[in-house]
């Protein structure tokens, strides 16, 4: 709550009225990848708005659906101008009545979204190298980040990993966008057999990269955070918790952090996050309430 | 007074017009200009919602529940969607009374937002203290008292099922509060009969009553086969739960037909808060709809002007409780009749409950 107050009053009031919008935008292209759906809707004044890391919420079902709560989906590209006057395009996989909703939108169907949210990757100031791993569809919003790293002189090795060739997302895109490229499948029927966790080690070694951008399950997170303090970088990870809202005023999506002055708070991933440092979070705690966190019970609740 | 007979579709909202229209509401002895409020819990402590509102127009923030000591709330899983709705078991979290004043007050205030502040205690010593840190806090539009929170330790059974514990509750709470600021009760639903609640807190000195809080609920994950919420049980709430948020309103009305009634449970649109209205609730607060749409409430103020100015009503005021007014004296006109002709009745109707 320390983390979301700062940043907060450090945009001002001007800036935090501009810095979202609700629109209902227009489905322009529905299209598959993989075992994926891609979709591009347009999104009036969100475009200029966003950095990589940010999501939208995206509500599912209409105005009267059974369906309540907003899905959200990382950013993982933005056209600012063009005939649709802005668009970006959301990755999603059907697991649940939203994204089959979602996948059964057509074009010029309307979707209404809110961006963009969250807080967003911290970019390096020095031309430094830099490692984006990501697990399944959590390749998304790293397409943005590694033009951003690029257009600051970064140099930036990519490793995409997925249990199947079909779950890996931007293979084509990330062959442009880097350095070198390792892929991995569970069953080894593209690229290494095994994790990105597996290789990364290798790869850090390789480019004695300063820092690692991560996005994924909890447990890939977990491991890139161990690894990347094994080598002494910086990690930074996008997490993909569960959202009731995503605009922060539901406290579902919380992770025990630990903030500037040590302490440990459930922190909100919409608003605090979805990017986190990874030596900040505790990741072997997640899904529990430390009893070491602010405000915690003094007691251990038996509900 | 006249009133129309004819209803008409409700019109489309499309635009951000709304209807020069009284949506002016008295809670509990303050007069709120707008009628529709926050829910507590569904708008943190109102900043979140600011790129989305006015939150200078709509009635009321309604605060989250906050409780003396900062708390850490429960575990994840905290959520998870049902049909129509949501079970919720966020456990109260909150950074405790004293941070909420200094931080989350002062930025209300700060910029003129019209705040009830929600309380919630584990005892009745707590409600206590916790009335006396509001106790010189000016220009509260209200305190929410929230006796009926399902996912504290005892589940709020305490003091949301029983009357005399209710009332105890209430009575340290109002005698321990500026009097000019009203104290509402937030009531349960899981209870046998809520007039009965109601009528006890309300003679222990609440001026409103809140209804209703979330139902005690369950999903259980069919896949890992154990209880979908880290806290096993949580609060229902959205759509699904309006019925029974209307059944309330209407009985406690019924019975208590002077006391002023804040109306909530699944309202999305402005036909939804427009029931409890004729149900008898004064105010409505839009709760869960504002997670799925953040500007909710102010969008279901303006449909609920305009549905009221559809069915003839020529203020809130005059259409609260009017569901229960006694069975038309006069014959419905037929189906053929010009929608667009809004037939008036000469005289009032016969017995009218809101203005016994």
């Amino acid at each position: 709550m320390v983390t979301a107050e700062t940043a907060a009053s450090a945009r001002g009031k001007t800036a935090e009225t501009k810095a979202v919008v609700q629109v209902k935008s227009e489905v322009i292209a529905l299209r598959r990848a993989g075992s994926y759906y891609v979709m591009t809707l347009t999104a009036a004044g969100i475009p200029e708005l966003t950095r990589p890391g940010h999501f939208v919420a995206v509500s599912c079902g209409g105005d009267d659906g059974a369906t309540l709560l907003r899905r959200a989906f990382s950013i993982h590209n933005v056209a600012s101008r063009g005939v649709y006057g802005g668009t970006l395009d959301i990755v999603f996989s059907v697991v649940g009545k939203g994204t089959r909703w979602l996948s059964e939108r057509h074009r010029h169907d309307s979707v209404e979204i809110v961006g963009p949210l969250g807080r967003p990757f911290a970019l390096p100031r020095q031309p430094v190298s830099c490692i984006l791993v990501a697990g399944g569809y959590g390749s998304a919003p790293m397409f943005m980040l590694a033009e951003a790293l690029r257009a600051r002189g970064c140099r930036v090795d990519v490793v995409l990993g997925a249990s199947t060739e079909d779950k890996l997302f931007g293979v084509l895109d990330a062959k442009r966008i880097a350095a070198t490229l390792t892929l991995t499948t569970d069953d080894g029927s593209v690229g290494e057999r095994g994790r990105v966790t597996d290789l990364l080690p290798a790869v850090l070694e390789r480019t004695d990269a300063d820092v690692v951008y991560a996005c994924g399950p909890m447990p890939m997170l977990a491991r890139v955070a161990e690894v990347a303090h094994a080598h002494g970088a910086h990690a930074q990870c996008l997490v993909e918790e569960s959202m009731a809202c995503g605009t922060g005023i539901c406290m579902t999506c919380v992770l025990p952090v630990i903030g500037d002055d040590g302490v440990t708070r459930m922190l909100r991933s919409c608003t605090d996050g979805p990017v986190f440092r990874a030596d900040r979070v505790r990741w072997a705690d997640i899904g529990t309430v430390p009893p070491d966190a602010y405000g915690a019970p003094a007691v251990e609740e038996s509900s | 007074m006249t009133r129309a007979v004819i209803t008409r579709e409700p019109r489309r909202d499309t635009s951000l017009d709304r209807p020069d229209f009284d949506m002016s509401a008295n809670v509990g002895g303050v007069t709120l200009p707008d009628a529709v409020l926050t829910a507590s819990g569904c708008a943190a402590a109102g900043r979140e919602l600011e790129p989305f509102l006015d939150l200078e127009r709509i009635g009321a923030v309604v605060t989250k529940s906050v409780m003396l000591a900062p708390r850490s709330g429960r575990p994840t899983p905290r959520m998870a969607e049902t049909p129509s709705g949501m079970l919720n078991s966020i456990g109260l979290q909150g950074p405790g009374i004293d941070v909420f004043l200094e931080r989350d007050l002062r930025w209300l205030r700060d910029r003129g937002i019209r705040t009830v502040v929600s309380i919630a205690g584990g005892s009745v010593d707590e409600f206590t203290k916790l009335a006396q840190k509001l106790r010189h806090v000016e220009g509260l539009s209200a305190i929410e008292v929230n006796i009926s929170c399902p996912n504290v330790e005892d589940r709020g059974q305490v003091f949301a099922c029983e009357p005399s514990a209710a009332a105890a509750v209430l009575s340290t709470v109002r005698r321990n509060t500026m009097p000019s600021v009203p104290v509402l009760a937030k009531l349960s639903p899981d209870v046998t009969d809520i007039v009965e609640i109601a009528r006890s807190v309300v003679a222990a000195g609440a001026d409103g009553l809140s209804l209703i809080n979330t139902l005690l609920g369950m999903v259980i994950d069919v896949d890992t086969m154990r209880p979908a919420l880290a806290g096993v049980t949580g609060g229902l709430s959205g759509p699904a739960i309006r019925p029974v948020a209307v059944r309330c309103v209407y009985q406690v009305h019924a019975a208590l037909p002077d006391v002023p009634i804040l109306g909530m449970g699944g309202i999305r649109h402005g036909v939804d808060a427009l029931e409890f209205i004729l149900a008898g609730a004064s105010a409505v607060s839009v709760g869960t709809a504002t997670f799925n749409d953040p500007s909710a409430p102010e969008r279901v103020s303006r449909q609920l002007a305009w549905a009221l100015l559809d069915r003839g009503f020529t203020s809130l005021a005059d259409a609260v409780g009017y569901a229960h007014r006694a069975p038309d004296t006069v014959a419905r006109p037929a189906a053929s009749v010009e929608p667009e002709v809004v037939d008036v009745l000469d005289e009032e109707p016969v017995a009218d409950v809101a203005e016994r």
